[in-house]
C-alpha cells in the first residue's frame, strides 16, 4: 500500500528533527529569499555548503529522495539551457566585459565566461534550495506543518486546510482506485493499450464520480468541523505545535545572521551581483 | 420531577429546498439520564430531528421554523452551533468522514484546539479519554491504521472531550460489523451510566440497539412522531412492522409459533422473555415444521483452484484457497473488516492478479483474461452508487458498456430497454440519474451491469444504509434475478439478516483462507466462527438455546417458514 507521497517524514532522530516546524520554515523561507536575491556567487557557494552539511546531518536516505532529485536536476538543465537560447549575452550585459570562449563576437551563439559564470550562479540558486526544503519536509510531523504556517502569520483556516488536504488525500486516492476499476470493469480501457482520446474520455469518466463523492466529504467534513467549533474565535491552539526552544532561538539567531551578511554584500558589491571579472 | 433536557412544542420545520415540511407538530420531552432511541424509515424525519438537536438546523441548513424547541436550555432559533457543541455531542453516521486530525490524539483535542486551550489542559483531558475508551495505544495513529469501531470510539472520544451531557448518534451501526456494533452498543450503555449522559440515537437497526436497555423508544414517520414508549410496549403492539420497520428476530419467531405478544413479559430483553407455556409452545412448532431438503446447485461455474495472494509478500492474504460457485448459486461472503472480502472480488474480476493459483469460468481458463473479458462474464457492483454513474441520464448510463463494447445501435436499445424493464426502470428510462433516490440509483448500478448478460453478479453490501422497505425491495430484486434469470449471485455483507434470509450457502474468510463454507444457519450458530469473523449471535440463536431447541435446526426452520410467507 502506497501511503506515502513522494517524499515522506520519518522520525530519524536527529537536532533537525527535534527543531520546531515553525523554526524550521522560517529560517527555509528567509535563506530562500536571501538566495534568491543575490548574485555573489561566494555567499550562494556558503550557502550550498550549509545545507549539504545540514543534510547529512538530517540522515536522509538518497533513495528516499532519489526521485525528487531527477526530477529536479532535470527541471535545473532545462531551465539553464533555455536562459542560455534565450540570452546568450545576458552575462556579458551584467558584467560589463566580454571573454569568449567559443565562437565569433558577433555571433548569436557564443560562449563566453560571463555568460557561464552567469549561468554557474542560477544553477546554485536552484540547487541550494534543494537540500533545504527536503529538510524541512522530511524532517517535520505533517501535523505540525499546520501549526507552523499558523504560528508565521497564516490565516489558521488556510493553515488547516493543509492539514486536511494532508489528512484526505489517501482516503481520495483509494476512492480513485475504486472508482477507476469499476469504469475499466464496464469496458472503459485507460490503459496504454487505448488511444490517447479513448484514454481521455475513460479519464472523465473516472472524474465526474470522483468529484462528486469529494463533494459530499467536504460537505460532510465541514458539517463535522463546525460541529467540534471549527471557526468559533479569532484564534486557536495547536495540540502539536512545540515551543520554541534554546536550539530554536540559535538556529533563528544563525539564519539571521547570515541574512545580514548578504544585505551588508549587498553594499559591498554595490548591487546585487559580485563581479570578479572587473578585479 | 426534573426538567427535561430537550423540548420540543408544536415543532415543525422546512427546508428551503422542499416543497413540504419534514417536520411536522413534534411534542417530545428528553429528560436528562434517558436513553432514547429514535427509529423510523428512510424520509421519516428523524435525522432531520436529530440536526435540529445539534444545530445544523437552522444554521446550516436554512428553513423555516414553527413552534418551539430547547435544548439544554437554549432555545435552537437562538444559539449557534458553537454553544449547542457544548451541550449536545455528535457523532456522524460515518466515522471516517467525522476524523479530521491526521492521528488519533490530533482528532481528540479538535475541539479543545477551537476553544484556544493550552497544551498541558489539551494533553490531560487526551489522556483522560484515551484511558475510559480504551485508546491509549492507539493515539498517534493514523486514520488509515484504524478499523471502523475504533475510528468511533475517537469520534466519541472527541466529543466526550467537552464534557457534553447529551450524545447524539446519527446511524452509529451502520458502518460497522456486527460484533463490533455489539461492542459499540455496550460501550454506549456503559458511558451513559458512568458519566451520567443523555444519549439519543438515530437508528433503524432497532434489535441491535435494543442488546442494551433503552429507556424509550420513539417512531417517526412522514415527519410525525407516531409512537413514543418503552421498547416493551411499541414491541408489543407489532408497531414496527407496521411502520415499516424490521422488529426483532425472536420477536417474528415467537409469532410464527403462535404466542401472542401480549401475553409475554420483558418482550424488549430476550434474557428475561418470558410467557405461559413458551418453551412447549416452541418446541411444538419446532417439531411441526419438516425440512425441506435445500436446493444445491452442481454445475460448476467458477473454480477457484490453490489462490495464493499477498500485497507483500511475506503477508499472504489467501494461502492455498480452493472452492468451487455453482451455477445459480446465491453466496454470501463474509468475515471480519480486512480479511480479503474485496481483495477476493477483486482476483476474480481481474483488478488484481495472484501469486499462484487459477481461476476457471465455465470451463474456461481465466488467467489470460483482461478486466474488461471478465466484465462480460462477472459483474462488479460497488457499495457506493455514486462511484460507478457517470453518465446524466438513465438509458444513457445503461448503455454505456454496450456502446463501449461497439454493438450496433438498434442491439444496444433492444437490450438496454429490455434490462430496464426487469430492473423496474423502464418507466424512468428519460430521467435524470440525479433525481433517483440511493436504492433506484443502486438498481441503475445493476442494471447497467446486467445489460452485459454476465453470468454471475458479484455486489459489495448491497443493501447498506437502507431501511426495511427499501432492504426487501432490493433483496427481492436479486433474489428475482437469481431464480428467473439463473444469475450466479454473491453478495458481500455483515448483514446477518440478509444471509439468513436470502442466500442459501455462506463462505466465511479468515485466517488466509475459508474459515467455513455452509448454510447460513448453520455459520450463524457456531460459536467459534462467530467470534472469528466478527460476526454475531442472533436473537434465534439465543431462543433456541434458552428453550433447549436444537439452535441450528431452530433458524433453519424458521427461515424456510419465513421465506415461504414472504412468496406468498
Amino acid at each position: 500500500m502506497t501511503h506515502q507521497l513522494l517524499i515522506g517524514y520519518a522520525d530519524r532522530q536527529t537536532f533537525l528533527n527535534r527543531l520546531s516546524g515553525s523554526t524550521k520554515l522560517l529560517c527555509f523561507v528567509g535563506l530562500s529569499i536571501i538566495g534568491m536575491t543575490t548574485y555573489d556567487t561566494r555567499y550562494l557557494l556558503g550557502i550550498m555548503v550549509l545545507s549539504l552539511i545540514l543534510f547529512h546531518f538530517a540522515k536522509i536516505k538518497f533513495h528516499e529522495i532519489s526521485f525528487v532529485l531527477s526530477v529536479i536536476l532535470g527541471f535545473s538543465v532545462l531551465n539553464l539551457l533555455m536562459v542560455y537560447v534565450f540570452a546568450p549575452h545576458y552575462g556579458v550585459s551584467i558584467y560589463g566585459t566580454e571573454h569568449l570562449l567559443l565562437g565569433h563576437h558577433a555571433a548569436y551563439f557564443n560562449l563566453t565566461t560571463e555568460q557561464l559564470f552567469y549561468e554557474f550562479n542560477l544553477l546554485l540558486k536552484y540547487t541550494f534550495m534543494v537540500p533545504l526544503a527536503l529538510i524541512f519536509l522530511m524532517t517535520t510531523n505533517p501535523s505540525e506543518f499546520a501549526a507552523s504556517l499558523n504560528r508565521i502569520g497564516v490565516s489558521y483556516r488556510i493553515s488547516y486546510s493543509v492539514a486536511i488536504a494532508l489528512r484526505y488525500i489517501p482516503d481520495v486516492q483509494s476512492d480513485y482506485r475504486t472508482i477507476s476499476l469499476a469504469q475499466q470493469a464496464r469496458g472503459f480501457e485507460i490503459s496504454k493499450k487505448a488511444s490517447l482520446m479513448t484514454r481521455a474520455r475513460g479519464g472523465v469518466q473516472i472524474l465526474l464520480p470522483l468529484i462528486f463523492s469529494s463533494l459530499d466529504r467536504i460537505e460532510t467534513i465541514s458539517q463535522a468541523m463546525e460541529l467540534r467549533r471549527f471557526g468559533k474565535g479569532k484564534r486557536r491552539t495547536w495540540y502539536m505545535a512545540q515551543r520554541f526552544r534554546r536550539n530554536d532561538y540559535l538556529a533563528l539567531l544563525i539564519v539571521g545572521a547570515l541574512i545580514i551578511l548578504g544585505i551588508v554584500l549587498f553594499k559591498v558589491n554595490g548591487g546585487r551581483f559580485w563581479n570578479p571579472f572587473h578585479a | 420531577m426534573t426538567a427535561p433536557i430537550i423540548s420540543f412544542r408544536d415543532f415543525s420545520f422546512q427546508y428551503n429546498s422542499q416543497t413540504e415540511p419534514t417536520l411536522r407538530h413534534i411534542n417530545l420531552d428528553i429528560y436528562p439520564g434517558e436513553k432514547v432511541l429514535i427509529a423510523g424509515p428512510s424520509g421519516s424525519g428523524k435525522s432531520t430531528l436529530g440536526r435540529c438537536l445539534n444545530g445544523l438546523i437552522p444554521q446550516s441548513y436554512p428553513g423555516t421554523i414553527s413552534g418551539h424547541a430547547t435544548v439544554a436550555g437554549q432555545d435552537i432559533q437562538q444559539s449557534s452551533i458553537f454553544d449547542l457543541s457544548l451541550n449536545v455531542g455528535t457523532v456522524l453516521q460515518d466515522p471516517d468522514s467525522q476524523f479530521v486530525g491526521l492521528s488519533v490524539v490530533e482528532d481528540m483535542a479538535f475541539s479543545l484546539e477551537n476553544d484556544q486551550q493550552a497544551q498541558p489542559a489539551m494533553r490531560q483531558a487526551t489522556h483522560q479519554w484515551a484511558q475510559t475508551l480504551n485508546l491509549q495505544d492507539l493515539l498517534t495513529h493514523h486514520p488509515q491504521e484504524l478499523s471502523g469501531g475504533q475510528k468511533q470510539r475517537v469520534a466519541m472520544a472527541g466529543v466526550l472531550i467537552d464534557n457534553s451531557k447529551i450524545l447524539l448518534f446519527d446511524e452509529p451501526l451502520a458502518s460497522l460489523d456486527p460484533a463490533s456494533g455489539k461492542a459499540s452498543m455496550a460501550l454506549i450503555d456503559r458511558l451513559a451510566r458512568t458519566q451520567d449522559l443523555t444519549v439519543v440515537i438515530i437508528e433503524h437497526r432497532i434489535e441491535d440497539v435494543l442488546q442494551q436497555p433503552i429507556d424509550r423508544l420513539i417512531v417517526m414517520q412522514d415527519g410525525q412522531i407516531v409512537a413514543n414508549d418503552r421498547p416493551e410496549t411499541i414491541l408489543r403492539d407489532s408497531l414496527m412492522a407496521q411502520q415499516g420497520l424490521r422488529e426483532p428476530l425472536y420477536l417474528s419467531a415467537l409469532k410464527l409459533a403462535g404466542i401472542s405478544l401480549a401475553d409475554c413479559q420483558h418482550l424488549d430483553d430476550l434474557a428475561q422473555l418470558d410467557a405461559p407455556h413458551l418453551t412447549t409452545t416452541l418446541q411444538h412448532w419446532t417439531a411441526g415444521v419438516t425440512l425441506k431438503t435445500p436446493v444445491t446447485h452442481t454445475q460448476p461455474l467458477l473454480t477457484i483452484d490453490h489462490l495464493t495472494f499477498g500485497y507483500a509478500p511475506d503477508q499472504p492474504i489467501f494461502k492455498d484457497l480452493s472452492t468451487t460457485i455453482h451455477r445459480g448459486d446465491m453466496i454470501s461472503l463474509v468475515g471480519q473488516n480486512g480479511v480479503g472480502k474485496s481483495t477476493l472480488s477483486n482476483l476474480i474480476t481481474g483488478f488484481l492478479t495472484p501469486q499462484a493459483g487459477h481461476l476457471t469460468f465455465d470451463g474456461q481458463s481465466l488467467d489470460p483474461c483482461s478486466v474488461k473479458e471478465r466484465a462480460d462474464h462477472i459483474g462488479y457492483i460497488l457499495q457506493d452508487p455514486n462511484q460507478m454513474l457517470s453518465k446524466t441520464l438513465i438509458y444513457d448510463e445503461v448503455a454505456t458498456g454496450l456502446v463501449l463494447r461497439g454493438l450496433d445501435a438498434q442491439t444496444i436499445e433492444q437490450r438496454v430497454l429490455a434490462t430496464l424493464k426487469i430492473c423496474g426502470l423502464y418507466e424512468f428510462r428519460h430521467w435524470p440519474v440525479s433525481a433517483l433516490s440511493f436504492g433506484q440509483k443502486k438498481r441503475v448500478t445493476i442494471a447497467a451491469i446486467l445489460v452485459l448478460q454476465p453470468a454471475m453478479l458479484i455486489l459489495d453490501e448491497p443493501t447498506a444504509g437502507q431501511d426495511l422497505q427499501h432492504y426487501t425491495d432490493m433483496m427481492q430484486f436479486l433474489a428475482q434475478l437469481n431464480r428467473e434469470q439463473g444469475i450466479t449471485i454473491i453478495l458481500i455483507t455483515h448483514d446477518m439478516h440478509l444471509m439468513l434470509e436470502y442466500t442459501d450457502r455462506t463462505i466465511v474468510l479468515g485466517q488466509g483462507g475459508i474459515l467455513m463454507d455452509a448454510a447460513p444457519a448453520d455459520v450463524l450458530t457456531n460459536q467459534a466462527i462467530i467470534d472469528q469473523a466478527s460476526l454475531a449471535k442472533t436473537s434465534l440463536y439465543t431462543l433456541a438455546e434458552q428453550h433447549h431447541l436444537n439452535p441450528t435446526e431452530f433458524v433453519a426452520k424458521f427461515v424456510q417458514a419465513e421465506r415461504e410467507a414472504r412468496q406468498q
